[in-house]
């Protein structure tokens, strides 16, 4: 048994300390916001913040989570930027299919903790990692600096 | 070939082909939603709308909702004749169901951009029916004309300020027969159509709750991993999972037609126990099969006589009085889908019945092959659409369907199958490789006078749908084929050729292949010719009206002709598929041997449409999409193996990547077109023909290099 922080909560959770977080996150503990995409940290759609950081679940194992702040999608809205974040996203109708943006909206949200106006290149560097098989990229541009409330390129 | 080695989609399509050609098969509607409803009583008014007592309205989606929009532009069809307030309704997701069909698929199929052109009518009078059903059951009420009532947002009113909600008339409504000769809106009159309205369904994809297929909870539901033999259409010899029972949470490891599953009580159990099985596969006859052979005999395919698309005039006799000619071969890979969720299934199999619940394209496909594995007939068989993780024609096909069902039926309880990425990636149905052979004959002002297209390729309808390849010509892959330039002697040809690899429907289709090669060989002609593209192009559509408007305010639009800084270019293509017209300017740079795009500037005429902010959305997405396949989109094979496994060796556009994008739509009163797919195809040569102006290299080739 292991027990994890998550959203506030503190949950024991009978899994393997290798097996990747999102695993955890979604089949043990039935939260399914957080998505499988890769399963090698290439696209993003599993991430989560582990202490305010975002990671990447699906190549987290379970024992680097141990001790620390785990937040993911379901909870993000009850922090003022992620809350910030989900009313940017939509105001300008970012999401198409929406399986990435789970994670785009974690990062997005990472991304503003650590930089409250990002430059356009700041959001290239933060978002790279993101993949989103839709395109939604020039509404997720606009929906950060919406949220930030700076002007884009 | 590896087509139709499932014996149930073998057994669907005969037994479909059987009832006269089409996809049609008749299913009961379960009562899907028994038990999700509220306390009241429902009624349904017709296959598409149920009135609930308490004034819920729910409007059923019979598309699947894939990222483009059909969850909303499908019920505000109905909701604008149905006069209720689009923001308070409830969408379902249809079952199988004959009122669903697809009239222009002829199944419950999602794809081909259809959705909205198969609705504009039916959905409308759907919701003009059930109005005047309400409009009567109150006029019978009260004992007045029913033309002295009037229904508007959800209510009916009536003279003497007589009033009555939808979930007050519905009962009595629902009895009624439903009327003919409904009189649909005046466009002027409509309240939400061609007005741009905020997608509804963005609310719970912001914050974790949609339900997509992967994300599907039964009581008691097992999962499980799949091992699948690497070259597609192996089978398993023998296999050793000694190992793999013993590790922990493993249940069962199956057998089954397509491979070895590891079901246990998580999946990560099932898929670390599944990499611990080992399997003997006969890879079967592709097991040798080189992506150098694939390109060798689609050139050797082009020595057959190619099946006539189009002959007109005399080609030969054009050929020999040109003054200039101009030859060029234009050459596509194969592509995968890859949507971001993997393929998944969930299915629960009982003795008398079947939970099937996922996200799936093509719910009939799905019916039948279900039925055929597990031998029960359709109205045992529930199937439930989730919301899917992209599709892009990938989920027309449902062997990963098939096989949750057979894992299912063999242990006796609810599993969900889940595909790792590397699965995904190596067991598509994989857009076909394609080359074309173009020849022009120009006369001595440079203006073409004959065209010759020949292409050889795999097709996919031979696969899914054989019946309607006729004299060898198959209507999906000849898509755009045709140029809408004024040229007098044309044959167009095509050369169905497989190559060993299985293919697909991706979006865009066949769109994609063509309209590269038409508009880059256009583009060709124009340098030949020392005219400038975009007044080349012009001079020969003097008779194709909505071709020269779009082509004219992408040009104007775009500042084409007027200087760029040092070091871009742009490149114009022109295009027409689904019924949409449309034409788009790229701008390039190249930056240290890397393509850069840095602003897209289209022009649409779609005829009219639903909702602008889709119609925005979706042109966005397909050229996001279309940068990938220009600039990265490969699958190769090896051994019979593909060699791309996940998003590092198959890559996807990032945000560093996307250009600015500036579409501009024509407000046009002509038929619905389509807009969930024409985009892609344009990119490809609208971008090809601005590095050839940058670099004076032409590439022929897709992904693009530069090397």
């Amino acid at each position: 048994m292991a027990s994890l922080t998550i959203n506030g909560k503190t949950r024991e959770v009978n899994a393997d300390p290798s097996t990747p977080l999102l695993w955890v996150i979604r089949d043990n503990l039935g939260m399914t916001g957080t998505k499988f995409g890769c399963g090698a940290a290439l696209c993003g759609a599993c991430t989560v913040h582990l202490d305010g950081q975002p990671v990447r679940s699906c190549s987290t194992p379970l024992s680097a989570a141990a001790g620390k702040k785990i937040t993911t999608i379901e909870a993000i809205g009850a922090t003022p930027t992620g809350k910030k974040v989900q009313e940017a996203w939509a105001a300008l109708d970012v999401p198409q299919c929406g399986y990435c943006q789970s994670g785009q909206i974690m990062a997005a949200t990472a991304l503003l903790e650590a930089k409250p106006k990002p430059s356009d290149a700041d959001i290239d560097s933060a978002m790279a990692g993101n993949i989103c098989r839709c395109g939604t990229y020039p509404r997720i541009r606009a929906a950060i600096h919406k949220a930030a409330g700076t002007k884009g390129a | 070939m590896s087509q139709l080695k499932n014996p149930a989609r073998r057994t669907f399509l005969k037994s479909s082909a059987a009832a006269g050609g089409s996809l049609v098969i008749g299913v009961a509607l379960p009562d899907m939603f028994r038990g999700l409803q509220a306390a009241g009583k429902e009624s349904a008014m017709n296959a598409w709308i149920r009135i609930n007592s308490d004034n819920t309205v729910t409007i059923l989606c019979a598309r699947s909702e894939m990222g483009q929009g059909v969850v909303m532009a499908l019920p505000t069809l109905v909701a604008e004749e149905l006069e209720v307030d689009m923001r308070r309704i409830k969408v379902d997701f249809a079952p199988p169901g004959e009122a669903y069909i697809n009239a222009m698929l002829g199944g419950q199929l999602t794809g081909g951009s259809t959705s909205v052109r198969d609705g504009w009518d039916k959905l409308r009078m759907a919701g003009a029916q059930a109005r005047v059903m309400l409009v009567q059951a109150a006029a019978d009420q009260w004992k007045v004309d029913p033309a002295q009532c009037k229904a508007a947002n959800g209510s009916v009113t009536g003279p003497g300020g007589k009033k009555a909600s939808y979930g007050q008339l519905a009962e009595a409504a629902s009895k009624l027969t439903p009327p003919k000769d409904v009189k649909l809106k005046d466009p002027s009159q409509f309240r939400y159509i061609g007005k741009p309205m905020k997608r509804l369904d963005s609310a719970n994809k912001i914050n974790g709750k949609t339900v997509f297929g992967i994300d599907v909870k039964l009581p008691g539901m097992l999962y499980a991993s799949l091992a699948q033999c690497p070259v597609i259409g192996g089978k398993v010899v023998s296999f050793d999972a000694a190992k793999a029972k013993t590790m922990p949470g493993v249940k069962h490891v199956v057998q089954i037609s397509d491979g070895v599953a590891v079901v246990a009580d998580s999946w990560w159990r099932a898929k670390t126990a599944r990499d611990a099985i080992k399997i003997q596969w006969d890879e079967g006859p592709n097991k040798t099969l080189q992506q150098a052979d694939v390109w060798k005999s689609l050139a050797g395919a082009m020595s057959k006589p190619g099946a006539t698309v189009k002959a007109q005039g005399n080609v030969a006799e054009g050929m020999k009085g040109a003054a200039k000619t101009v030859k060029a071969t234009y050459e596509m890979p194969f592509l995968s889908h890859s949507p971001l969720e993997p393929m998944n299934f969930t299915a629960d199999v009982r003795k008398d019945s079947a939970l099937l619940i996922g996200s799936i394209q093509f719910q009939q496909l799905a019916m039948g092959m279900a039925s055929a594995i597990t031998g029960l007939k359709p109205e045992q068989i529930t199937i439930k659409t989730t919301f899917l993780g992209g599709g892009f024609g990938r989920r027309i096909d449902c062997d990963y369907m098939a096989q949750a069902v057979e894992i299912s039926k063999a242990i006796g309880k609810p599993v969900k199958l889940v595909w790792t990425r590397e699965d995904d990636m190596t067991h598509d149905f994989y857009r076909p490789a394609s080359l074309t052979e173009l020849s022009a004959g120009l006369d001595a002002s440079g203006k073409p006078t004959t065209l010759s297209f020949k292409m050889s390729s795999p097709s996919v309808t031979m696969r899914l749908f054989p019946q309607i390849v006729k004299d060898g010509v198959d209507p999906l892959q000849t898509e755009a084929i045709l140029v809408p330039y004024d040229i007098p002697n044309q044959a167009v040809s095509t050369v169905i050729h497989e190559t060993g690899l299985r293919v697909g429907y991706l979006r865009s289709v066949s769109h994609a292949l063509n309209v590269f090669a038409n508009e880059s060989f256009m583009d060709e002609l124009a340098a030949a010719a020392g005219k400038d593209p975009y007044e080349y192009r012009m001079a020969l559509l003097a008779k194709q009206p909505r071709f020269a408007n779009v082509l004219k305010i992408a040009a104007e639009k775009s500042g084409w002709g007027k200087p760029l800084p040092k070091g871009r270019a742009r490149g114009i293509a022109l295009m027409e598929g689904y019924e949409t017209y449309m034409a788009m300017v790229v701008e390039t740079s190249v930056q240290g041997g890397k393509i850069k795009v840095h602003r897209v500037v289209v022009a649409t005429d779609l005829g009219r449409m639903v909702n602008p902010n889709i119609v925005d959305q979706q042109i966005e997405s397909n050229i996001i999409f279309g940068l990938q396949v220009a600039l990265y989109g490969d699958i190769t094979l090896k051994d019979g193996r593909v060699q791309q496994t996940n998003f590092h060796d198959y890559q996807l556009p990032r945000m560093p990547e996307t250009p600015k994008i500036e579409s501009h739509i024509v407000q046009s009163t002509e038929k619905p077109g389509g807009i969930g797919e024409p985009g892609m195809a344009l990119f490809s040569p609208a971008l090809a023909n601005a590095l050839y102006s940058l670099t004076g290299k032409r590439l022929r080739k897709m992904p693009f290099s530069l090397a």
